[in-house]
């Protein structure tokens, strides 16, 4: 299961690196949302995946599920739904601005 | 007692959330936020002087105790530059008081700028890798709003470089902390220390030691700088000198904790460090040298800075520590002071290229003069503040041999020289071309928080002494990594 999950990762880190990589701000912002699953699915996947109890003694403490990495991806979702968000209004903004997208390669001195 | 630890964090944010209710109010915003600084910083003076009496504090939030709850730990080395992050920002803020106009202000302003003072100091002082995290996210997307806020198309352009970078960066960062957890299993920073010594640090955490010297090497502008000059010179000048004093430096600072308390044992990291410092230096240089506009010089100068204080990282011994602390501290308050003298030469000219200005000592002799105090400061010629800490890392770099180092750091020290004596004797030297009717007014307002960084630069210079205790005992817990671990796991190692 955890090979899988793995795999996964694999691959939506290869598509969002493609997203980011191109030269349209839009791509680009949904590249880093798409990263941003691959790096909690990984997170996920490095706590250890299994069915098991919640982590509460005298409940069957034996077989708990480890809740960090969960608790670790609920934060991460949170800020980078938040920094996605920003983002977002920030090359509308720009757009108005330009009337355009913009573009972020071939300056004058360059 | 310890939870005086929380409150440079806490109390900007809280009073941050405060004024969000009170936008209307500017005078109260102005007034609120100068107080939570000071309290803040006063607050850290008192936990420093704790901390040397009484040894290194710590803070469990919700008592659940180390290694299973998050926990800010203070120590001299934290304490230190969470007290010069709260007294730079709160005279940068004095700046911005005069220099903001009132329709930024209203944009949450001074909401932004304690949430990102909180940050900073929330990444200086917590135990937790996790939450180390946290607070870097904290006091990015406060400098994400800062940079932006104003809305020029340089800013919007900068700003969009900015943020992508910097989400790139997060993104190894969780990557890292995932690999982390993975092969440890666990985020205390202290119980990671501890555990990467019982298993050795083979290939598998080397290679994670690197993820994360990639990760803080962003942040602070160790060699991978080319995002830093274009998106500290395009804010406004309060802003860009409070990027410039702090930003980087917690880069810098989480790189100190990561390889001198966690990834210790492989000394090829530590060679890596010292050809990335040399480099960046060399590079800064080449870059500082190369600009004819002035706030593109003065980011480079930063540049070198950080290549200067790694080298500290890079040599890792006990005089070394004590240089690199000192020089870190002196570089928060010096570089804020040239970000604000740079921004005051553009402000009053409207000008940024030093070529096109000259002989501006007449018109403003007291910004030519104390252009002329920092650039000395920043060279490192005593009595002023940036000479210990250039005299300490020398000594540590002759005592483990690392002669290349010291002759880069030292050279580079001409390099900055050089750099900011090219300004200072084409623009504020020679004819003045503006004359007594037409020049801008200097506010004295405008002058007081320049004066307050010369005089803590000249101070800090002079009474080093004072600072000496302070520093040497951030710099035992920075070589002896066992007084942090024990002081957070009790004196049982497992």
């Amino acid at each position: 299961m955890e090979t899988l999950i793995t795999l996964l990762v694999g691959v939506l880190v290869a598509v969002g690196v493609y997203l980011l990589l191109s030269k349209e701000m839009l791509r680009m912002i949904l590249g880093t949302a798409i990263l941003s699953h691959a790096i909690h699915l990984l997170l996920l996947t490095m706590g250890g995946l299994k069915k098991g109890d919640v982590p509460l003694l005298q409940e069957s403490a034996a077989e708990y599920t480890d809740a960090l990495p969960q608790a670790l991806i609920l934060t991460a979702i949170v800020i980078s739904f938040a920094v996605t968000a920003f983002l977002l209004v920030l090359s509308y903004r720009v757009y108005q601005e330009s009337g355009r997208g913009l573009e972020l390669r071939g300056q004058k001195d360059e | 007692m310890n939870n005086l630890l929380v409150v440079p964090m806490i109390l900007p944010i809280l009073m941050g959330v405060l004024l969000v209710f009170l936008r209307p109010y500017i005078r109260l915003q102005r007034l609120v936020s100068v107080i939570t600084l000071a309290l803040s910083a006063g607050v850290a003076a008192y936990c420093l002087v704790h901390i040397h009496q009484t040894g290194i504090m710590r803070l469990d939030f919700g008592d659940w105790l180390p290694p299973h709850g998050i926990l800010f730990v203070g120590d001299s080395f934290a304490m230190l530059l969470v007290l010069a992050a709260c007294v730079v920002s709160g005279i940068i803020l004095l700046y911005a008081f005069v220099t903001t106009g009132v329709e930024t202000e209203k944009m949450f302003f001074y909401p932004f700028f304690l949430f990102l003072v909180a940050g900073v100091n929330g990444s200086f002082l917590t135990g937790d890798l996790f939450n180390l995290f946290v607070c870097f996210e904290v006091m990015l997307l406060a400098s994400y709003v800062l940079l932006t806020l104003g809305g020029r198309k340089t800013q919007l352009k900068e700003g969009i470089t900015y943020v992508l970078i910097n989400v790139l960066a997060s993104w190894f960062f969780l990557l890292g902390v995932a690999y982390l957890y993975g092969a440890i299993g666990t985020l205390n920073m202290a119980h990671i220390a501890v555990r990467v010594s019982e298993v050795g640090q083979g290939p598998l955490l080397t290679l994670i030691s690197i993820v994360f010297l990639l990760v803080f090497s962003l942040k602070a502008g160790l060699l991978l700088y080319f995002w830093l000059p274009g998106s500290y010179a395009a804010p406004p000048t309060a802003v860009a000198a409070l990027f410039g004093a702090l930003l980087t430096k917690v880069g810098i600072y989480a790189l100190y904790r990561m390889f001198t308390l966690i990834f210790v044992h492989d000394p090829l990291i530590f060679r890596m460090i010292g050809v990335l410092a040399i480099v960046t230096m060399v590079g800064g240089c080449l870059g500082a040298i190369a600009y004819s506009d002035i706030r593109q010089i003065v980011s480079y100068n930063v540049i070198i800075s950080v290549g200067f204080v790694l080298a500290g990282l890079a040599i890792s011994n006990q005089t070394a520590f004590q240089g690199a602390s000192y020089y870190l501290v002196h570089d928060m308050v010096s570089k804020a002071l040239l970000f604000l003298l740079a921004g005051t030469v553009v402000y009053l000219t409207g000008r940024s290229k030093f070529t096109e200005l000259s002989g501006l000592i007449r018109n403003y002799p007291l910004v030519g003069w104390l252009f002329f105090l920092t650039m000395l400061a920043i060279a490192g010629i005593p009595p002023l503040s940036g000479f210990i800490g250039k005299v300490y890392l020398g000594l540590g770099a002759i005592e483990t041999g690392s002669y290349m180092l010291l002759a880069v750091a030292f050279l580079s020290s001409i390099g900055v020289l050089y750099s900011l004596l090219r300004i200072f004797l084409n623009s504020f030297w020679g004819e003045t071309t503006i004359s007594e009717d037409d020049q801008v007014p200097f506010e004295k307002s405008l002058g007081l928080p320049l004066v307050l960084l010369a005089t803590l630069v000249v101070g800090m210079g002079i009474g080093a002494e004072l600072l000496a205790p302070y520093i040497q005992d951030a710099a035992n817990t920075l070589s002896d990594p066992e007084l942090y671990i024990r002081a957070v796991l009790g004196d049982d190692l497992e």
